[in-house]
């Protein structure tokens, strides 16, 4: 087990240095840092000073190592837009896009999973039905498609949601919450549902193609000849059974409901991270690129080692296996 | 005498296709038959686009900012020659849609092309060669997959808009987007046949294709590709509603194709800014389209999967 999770981890530390590499390359080559920090009126040999006092004229090696030790304490130098260093911008929208995610995750398992669990128990039925045709709808609806309905039905017929913003924020040292004023709350109903969406229909097929082979397995089987009570077969014996690609699919879509994030963010003006991203993609932002995708592949990277180690306390044969010195 | 063998070679051709269980599955599935002719439709739409679309909404002579914001026939103040309405510069909505669907489907078809080009080519050598050429490749798709694919089109578009000086971004922006949204999507189609082409280089006719002396190329080409194009069809065809929309979304976002060559994506983000105002027939016309053009590829893609794929049945 702890080899199983060491390689995973130089797996990770591989992958960050990939991303951060590719990050230092855009800070360092698109563009030219200099132009983008001083005035028109800037000689020459202001310029030629300030790039080897920066540091810009050492060895690549030396350059990438320097901006690895910043980024691993968090500075990514000046944003060339807002003029203020980057990772006081991303602290400050980091809550709002992290509260989004994670109402958003919820939701998506909560509904996804039980709506999973009964089209497969009856298979048949016609909300079984209407729920799978609803899912291809929900996948062949664009995320942003999903909230300009939203804000069409909610906001501009019916009037009862904001639609834009987070509402009243309440600070809690340097997290701002949305989640403790009613604003908030209200704010938080749309952009939440239209991130959840797509991730709940996944997860409800998830689900169900795995209960379906589950339930055909020898051990259900056998559980049900037992007496077992139905519900018990079916969310006990039958549903922990199917968590193994639950986990990691639901683990997985964590990071990528933050990716999406951008989408959502950007139609309900959501003042998060993704829509810091895509302004600074606009405006040719290049710390505050470099920034987020760094912090996106650390997201992804930190995700997945959790979703190995959930991997080996959901299944046993993860455990033996190692044990058995394989 | 060639023209017979030709026609005669089409005939046998046909029936053989009337034979295969993939027609009597495919007559057997109404929503598929309405997904097909959905699709067709709109390839027609796309492909005819200059006949087919009642005005020219990018032929400035012929619009007129009188006819601005009109909406659709059914509605009062509305006018009969434009039945899903105007937008607000008096373009005939169901004009731009048409168009906006060309470019929409040019931009998702290309992207499709070039990730199958490089995905198979990378599959196949990755599956043929192996060793350590192919733990590479594989790596690379591992972490590439763990990534989101609008990200990857996201931040490659961001990149272009670096690199490139402004002007020449504007003159190469289909290419870009080309670019980027094929490049995120290779993955699927390296790991399939790669799979594949593990399977059949171990089979004998590959070997005895090897043993009469066949250079590796051809026999990838010749031997191995033809093999493994079944699931690559099914992936390209899935991959085409993903790609229109992820054009559709980076549009939307603004980073995708520019307001004078609108995409679907494009209209709806223009039409967005007037949902306020109760013009809601600019952004949810489009959009519908959108929803219809790629719900109808899903689930000739879902029926496609499951007619290759005997053991799904």
């Amino acid at each position: 087990m702890l080899t199983f999770i060491a390689k995973r981890l130089v797996q990770s530390i591989l992958v960050m240095l990939t991303v951060g590499l590719i990050a230092f390359s855009l800070f360092r080559y698109v563009g030219d840092p200099i132009n983008n920090m001083v005035g028109q009126d800037t000689s020459l040999e202001e310029r030629v000073e300030l790039k080897e006092k920066l540091g810009l004229n050492d060895g690549f090696l030396l350059q990438f190592g320097r901006f690895a030790v910043n980024a691993a304490q968090g500075n990514f130098g000046f944003s060339y837009q807002h003029r203020r260093p980057v990772s006081d911008l991303i602290a400050e929208r980091l809550p709002a896009t992290l509260e989004l995610s994670l109402v958003s995750a919820f939701l998506a398992m909560a509904i996804g999973i039980p709506m999973g669990v009964y089209t497969a128990i009856r298979r048949n039925s016609w909300l079984s039905h209407s729920f799978m045709t609803l899912s291809l709808v929900g996948i062949s609806l664009p995320t942003f498609l999903i909230g300009i309905l939203l804000i069409l039905l909610f906001g501009v017929v019916l009037r009862w949601l904001p639609t834009f913003g987070r509402g009243d924020v309440v600070q809690l040292g340097w997290w701002s919450t949305g989640l403790l004023t009613a604003s908030g709350l209200k704010s938080l109903i749309m952009p939440a549902i239209t991130l959840a969406l797509f991730q709940m229909t996944l997860i409800m097929r998830l689900v169900r193609s795995e209960m379906l082979e589950v339930m055909r397995t020898d051990f259900v089987k056998f559980a049900r000849a037992r007496g077992l009570a139905e519900r018990y077969v079916n969310f006990v014996v039958a549903l922990k059974n199917t968590m193994v690609p639950v986990i990691t699919i639901t683990g997985l879509q964590l990071g990528s409901i933050i990716a999406f994030a951008i989408i959502t963010e950007s139609v309900f003006q959501w003042p998060g991270m993704g829509l810091l991203f895509i302004q600074a993609v606009g405006n040719v932002d290049i710390p505050i690129m470099a920034a987020y995708l760094v912090l996106i592949a650390f997201f992804f990277v930190v995700i997945n080692l959790i979703v190995d180690m959930l991997y080996v306390v959901v299944d046993p044969r993860l455990r033996v296996d190692s044990a058995g010195g394989h | 005498m060639a023209d017979v063998t030709a026609q005669n070679t089409q005939k046998s051709w046909l029936a053989r296709a009337a034979d295969s269980d993939l027609w009597y599955s495919f007559c057997r599935s109404p929503v598929t038959i309405v997904s097909a002719i959905l699709t067709v439709l709109f390839f027609v739409s796309a492909i005819f686009a200059n006949w087919i679309a009642p005005h020219n909404p990018f032929d400035l002579a012929s619009i007129s900012i009188m006819d601005a914001s009109l909406p659709p026939a059914w509605m009062e103040g509305s006018d009969p020659r434009f039945w899903l309405g105007t937008d607000d510069q008096g373009r005939d909505i169901f004009s731009t849609i048409i168009f906006g669907a060309r470019i929409s489907l040019f931009v998702g078809f290309a992207s499709v092309i070039f990730s199958m080009i490089l995905g198979i080519s990378l599959g196949l050598i990755s599956g043929y060669v192996g060793g350590r050429l192919d733990a590479f490749i594989m790596r690379v798709a591992d972490i590439q997959l763990s990534f989101p694919a609008i990200l990857i089109a996201l931040l490659i578009d961001g990149v272009a808009r670096g690199v490139l000086p402004r002007a020449m971004h504007q003159d190469l922006v289909f290419y870009v987007l080309i670019f980027a949204i094929g490049i995120s999507g290779w993955v699927q189609y390296a790991r399939t046949v790669r799979g594949s082409t593990l399977v059949e280089k171990n089979k004998e006719y590959v070997q005895a294709a090897r043993v009469i002396g066949i250079g590796p190329l051809i026999i990838l080409w010749r031997h191995i590709l033809p093999n493994v194009m079944g699931p690559v069809l099914v992936i390209a065809t899935i991959h085409l509603a993903i790609a229109v929309i992820t054009e559709a979304t980076l549009s939307f976002l603004g980073v995708g194709v520019p307001p004078t060559t609108p995409s679907l994506g494009t209209l709806i983000r223009i039409g967005n800014d007037f949902l306020f105002s109760g013009e809601w027939w600019i952004t949810i016309f489009p959009g519908i389209a959108l929803v219809l053009l790629v719900l109808a590829i899903n689930l000739l893609g879902d029926w496609l999967r499951d007619a290759l794929n005997p053991k799904l049945r």
